[in-house]
Formats: C-alpha cells, sequence, structure tokens
C-alpha cells in the first residue's frame, strides 16, 4: 500500500470517527434523536445533550489530540530525539503550574478575549519552553541524554511547586486544581473549541509550509544551515509557535501526557518520516486517539468517568518504556 | 578573476578565546585544499563559518568576488556545499529522501520539486554507486555507506565549492578509498572546488593541491604536500618529529608508522 492512500485511510478514520462518537457514551443517542424525531429517554433533551455537550467534547479532544501530536512531532524533530516531547521535556509541566497558580489564586478574569486561566498556561508554558531552549543550546552537540535528563529535572522540580502552590489552597480550589490536573474533556458548549481552533490552524498551517526546513533540521542543525536553512529562525518561530499550541491545549484541558509522544511515532511508522506526509498524518492520528481514548473515558466506567489523562498516560508509559528498550541507544539520540 | 573563495584576516571568538586568529587564505578555482593540524587547531571551525554554522566571525569572506555576508542563506548553499563530520546520529528518513532534501536552496518556498530534481538525485545514486540502496532506511546502512549518501546530497546540491570534514575518519580502507576516488573524480571531472578536513596526513598529500596546516586557531603551514611531509614543518605543526619513508608510487615522501618503545 501506497504511503498516500494510507494518509487517505487516516482522513476517512479521523471523518469516521469524528461523526460516530457524539452518538455513543453513557446513552447511545440515534440520528433520529438529534432530528428531533426520536423519544428523549427520562425526559433529557437528547439533542441538546448532542449539541452541546457531545459535539464539542469531540471537537475539543479532537483539536486537542491533534495539536498534542504535531507539538511532539516537532519537539522530536528539533530535537533529534524520539523521546523529546513539550510532555517529558516539562512544557507542559510549566502551562500546568501556570495555570494551578491561576487556579490556587482564585482570580477571575479576561483580556481581549482570552481568559485568565489560558493567560497563565500560555506564559507558563513560554517560560518552561525558554529553559528547555537555553539547555539545548548550551550543550548543542548532545540531543539526547543531557537534554532528557534536563526535562526529568525540569518536571520534578515544576511537579513540586505544583504540588506546593495545590497543598496551599482551600478545600474548593484544591478540587479544581486536582481535577484539572488530571486532563478533562468535558466542556459544556464550544468556547473552548473556539480558543482552540486559531491556535491549531496556525500551528497545523506553519508546520506545512515549514515542512522542508523540519526535514533537513532532523538529520541535523549543520545538515540544514549547510542547505541555506535558517535554522535559528526556523527554531524560534517553532518553539513559539508549539508554546502557544501546546500552552493553549493544556489550558483547556490539563496536562494530557503521552499523545503527543506516540502518535507521531505510530504515525511515522505508516506514512515514513518525510514531514509533508508525517504532519498531516500525526494530526489526523492524535486527533482519532484522543476522541477514542475519550470515548473510553466516559464510556468504562459509565456513569463515572476516568479522566481522560490517566487514560492516556496508562497507554502511553509502556509505550515510553517500549521505545526506551526497543533497541540500544534508541533514547539517545534517534531520530 | 581566478580565486573561488578568498578568507581575509578571519577571526573567530568563542568562550572568550580565539578558535580561529587571523587567518588568510586563498583558494584557486578547482583547486583540493587539504586542511591539517592537531585536534582543537580550529579546522572544524574554518569549515563552519564557510557554511553559516559559525556566524559571529570578523573579518572577510569572499566567494566569487562577493563577501559572503551579501548572500542570503539559499544562494550561499547554492555555491558551497558541506558534508558534515560523520557522527553517530541516526536519520529516520531514507537514502533517497536524505539525497532529495539537498535541493532545498534551489526550490521556492511554496515550489514543489521538479522531474530535474529527481533525476538528478538518481545520477547521484549511479554514480555513488547507491542505487540498489535507494530506498533503505538510514539507519540500515553502515558508516562507509552513510558517509556515501551524504556525498551524494551535497553532489546534488550542485554548488561549484564542496567542504568536507573528516569525510574518511572511521571507515574501513576500502570504503575510504571509494569516498577518496569519487572525490579526486568530482574534481577533476566537475571542476569541483574541494576543501576538506583530514588527518590523514598520507592521503591529504597525496590528493591535495595545496596543504593548510593549523595550529591553536593560527596558520602553521601552507604548501604543496611534499615540502609538507618534513621532519622541520610537522615537528612546527605537531610539536614532535615523525618517521618519513619513500612513496613506492610516487617517490614523495611518507609519513611510516613507528614502532612504540617502552
Amino acid at each position: 500500500m501506497s504511503r498516500g492512500s494510507v494518509l487517505t485511510i487516516l482522513f476517512v478514520i479521523a471523518v469516521a470517527t469524528l461523526i460516530l462518537t457524539p452518538f455513543l457514551g453513557m446513552s447511545t443517542i440515534t440520528p433520529l434523536d438529534v432530528l428531533g424525531i426520536g423519544t428523549g429517554a427520562g425526559g433529557v433533551d437528547e439533542a441538546t445533550i448532542f449539541w452541546r455537550l457531545r459535539v464539542p467534547r469531540v471537537a475539543l479532544a479532537f483539536l486537542a489530540g491533534a495539536s498534542l501530536a504535531l507539538g511532539g512531532m516537532i519537539f522530536q524533530a528539533l530535537f533529534r530525539n524520539d523521546l523529546a516531547t513539550p510532555f517529558t521535556l516539562g512544557v507542559s509541566s510549566g502551562a500546568a503550574l501556570g495555570a494551578t497558580t491561576y487556579l490556587r489564586l482564585g482570580w477571575s478574569f479576561a483580556f481581549l478575549g482570552v481568559d485568565g486561566l489560558t493567560m497563565f498556561a500560555l506564559v507558563g508554558a513560554a517560560l518552561s519552553m525558554a529553559l528547555v531552549h537555553g539547555v539545548s543550546r548550551s550543550r548543542p552537540d548532545d540531543s539526547g541524554g543531557s537534554l532528557l535528563l534536563a526535562g526529568v529535572a525540569i518536571n520534578f522540580t515544576l511537579s513540586s511547586l505544583i504540588l506546593f502552590v495545590h497543598y496551599t489552597s482551600d478545600a474548593a480550589q484544591s478540587f479544581n486544581i486536582l481535577r484539572w490536573l488530571m486532563g478533562r474533556l468535558d466542556v459544556v458548549g464550544a468556547d473552548e473549541v473556539w480558543t482552540l481552533l486559531p491556535l491549531f490552524l496556525t500551528g497545523g498551517l506553519a508546520t506545512l509550509i515549514l515542512h522542508r526546513e523540519l526535514n533537513l533540521m532532523t538529520v541535523g542543525e549543520e545538515f540544514a544551515i549547510s542547505r541555506g536553512v535558517d535554522a535559528r529562525r526556523t527554531r524560534t518561530l517553532l518553539f513559539l509557535g508549539t508554546s502557544l499550541l501546546v500552552g493553549g491545549v493544556v489550558a483547556v484541558c490539563g496536562p494530557i501526557g503521552f499523545i503527543g509522544m506516540m502518535t507521531p511515532h505510530i504515525a511515522r511508522l505508516l506514512v515514513g518520516a518525510d514531514h509533508r506526509r508525517l504532519a498531516p498524518a500525526s494530526m489526523l492520528l492524535g486527533g482519532t486517539m484522543l476522541v477514542i481514548c475519550d470515548l473510553l473515558a466516559r464510556s468504562l466506567v459509565a456513569p463515572a468517568e476516568i479522566p481522560v489523562g490517566v487514560l492516556t498516560a496508562l497507554l502511553g508509559g509502556p509505550f515510553f518504556l517500549w521505545l526506551l528498550t526497543r533497541r540500544p541507544g534508541a533514547g539517545t539520540g534517534r531520530s | 578573476m581566478n580565486a573561488a573563495l578568498e578568507i581575509r584576516h578571519l577571526r573567530l571568538e568563542l568562550d572568550g578565546t580565539y578558535i580561529l586568529d587571523d587567518i588568510s587564505l586563498m583558494v584557486e578555482r578547482g583547486m583540493r585544499l587539504m586542511v591539517v593540524g592537531p585536534n582543537g587547531a580550529g579546522k572544524s571551525s574554518l569549515l563552519k563559518c564557510l557554511v553559516g554554522v559559525h556566524r559571529g566571525w570578523q573579518g572577510r569572506i569572499v566567494v566569487n568576488g562577493v563577501d559572503i555576508r551579501g548572500y542570503s542563506n539559499r544562494e550561499r548553499a547554492r555555491l558551497i556545499a558541506f558534508v558534515p563530520q560523520p557522527g553517530g546520529r541516526h536519520s529516520p528518513f531514507t537514502v533517497r529522501e536524505t539525497i532529495l532534501m539537498s535541493r532545498y536552496p534551489h526550490v521556492s518556498h511554496f515550489g514543489t520539486l521538479s522531474h530535474a530534481d529527481h533525476e538528478l538525485v538518481k545520477d547521484a545514486l549511479a554514480r555513488t554507486g547507491l542505487g540498489p540502496l535507494a530506498d533503505r532506511p538510514m539507519v540500515t546502512l553502515s558508516g562507509g555507506e552513510r558517509q556515501k549518501v551524504h556525498l551524494a546530497a551535497a553532489l546534488t546540491q550542485q554548488s561549484p565549492i564542496l567542504l568536507l570534514d573528516e569525510p574518511t575518519t572511521f571507515l574501513d580502507p576500502r570504503h575510504a578509498f571509494e569516498i577518496r576516488s569519487l572525490l579526486h573524480r568530482i574534481n577533476q571531472e566537475d571542476a569541483v572546488t574541494i576543501i576538506e578536513v583530514s588527518h590523514d596526513l598520507n592521503t591529504a598529500a597525496l590528493d591535495g593541491d595545496r596543504i593548510y596546516a593549523l595550529n591553536e586557531g593560527r596558520p602553521a603551514f601552507y604548501g604543496p604536500g611534499d615540502d609538507f611531509l618534513s621532519a622541520e614543518v610537522l615537528k612546527k605543526v605537531y610539536g614532535r618529529s615523525f618517521l618519513l619513508g619513500v612513496h613506492p608510487q610516487t617517490g614523495g615522501p611518507v609519513l611510516v608508522p613507528e614502532r612504540c618503545e617502552l
């Protein structure tokens, strides 16, 4: 099967998932219900559940999954390392610390249509991004081991800060923070979708335009520069874009882990390493995967829900270990 | 105007020390220049200044009569190609993808690769004998094969000047010889100007039109290979004397490995 047709199949699967999943869940909704012809069980208007809860949730899950996959793919290319993602290098934790601080402060404001939580998360993401960037610049020849160790250190430090902020908060704030930290997609209405959509479209478009630069940077920075790539500008642009993208997702959904690491890998196995195909494949796969994870999260133990971040971490942890042990040195310098 | 490249009073400072200190050098069109010197002498840094990796240097680098800072990144890449030092880094791409990428400076941002681009890749694959490996992932290749891919990639860039950083290091004698003869042909048949960093003094003297030796960032020697392989010059560049013999084919001097004494 050609790699182009694999991409088509991924697209078809994504569209089918997007169409089907809003009908599934705690209660199955039929197309007739949505059209208002069916009988609403228990007096709840099925059409309202469908349009106000299910559709925005599925759309949000898809956008978040696609954005995280894109962020992971970009990091893997720029750091030339399989395990480098915004999540493993602490950018998500930075966004989470920002958001946690906002929740602890108990503030509630919006500026230019962006709410405070998102802003705090974006600032947190940008700061930890700058930190990662600084570490990677201080060891330009080493894209593997020390970078990931720095990521571990950054994650540990930020996690303790999050714990500290959490500890000093009162019961109500504490519940908000904890629930938020587990990753959530249970939204009402489409506001969150509209917050994320422009970020995602910008990031997606940028990677589609920069696919050649991403390819060259994946081979090596000197390789890219000698072919005429402005490596510094490309790096800065992509880092900024990724912080925005990941910060936005974390602000809306909490730190949902491992989607960003797993899906670009699976996509690479399916369509190869060329970013012209890898970028759309990662986005489609990331979106589809998070939608399905979310479907499982809200149906497995219905009427209760498993936080989706817990579910993705349960899948992602073993995947991480598999990547590490797949072959010697896989974690330190490949890709 | 016969200079492909001219360097005037080049200085590079990194972390407070001069990695390159007042380098002036003229490389004629079609010349094959070998850059030698002890570890840390600044050889790789010199190439990295020429190729845009190091940007904070002072002095002047003139390519085709124009200051190199006057070129855009892509324009520079169309004039100078670079084969980086072979490293342990593995690429997820196939051989063909890796070579095709080097057409980057010739393709506009929203343009697509043409039939001619693919033909050039085919030519480079054929010249380097990589045809049968074209669709293999780079990770499955041996070091020698990988080095050939990088050479083929640089050829596909079609730049009149080619820089190489220790292209034969880590290679077995057969692969090293294949790379050397390939470079010889590129230099002779295509009139590509080659500047090559090497630690193998014998092959440097055999292959190069001129040898340029660096020591601690300063020029230590410039001249023909046979003059370089002399007791005084080697002592000046490397700080010790070496055993010299006679090359059976050329009759020129050749460095002979000594026995270690207790």
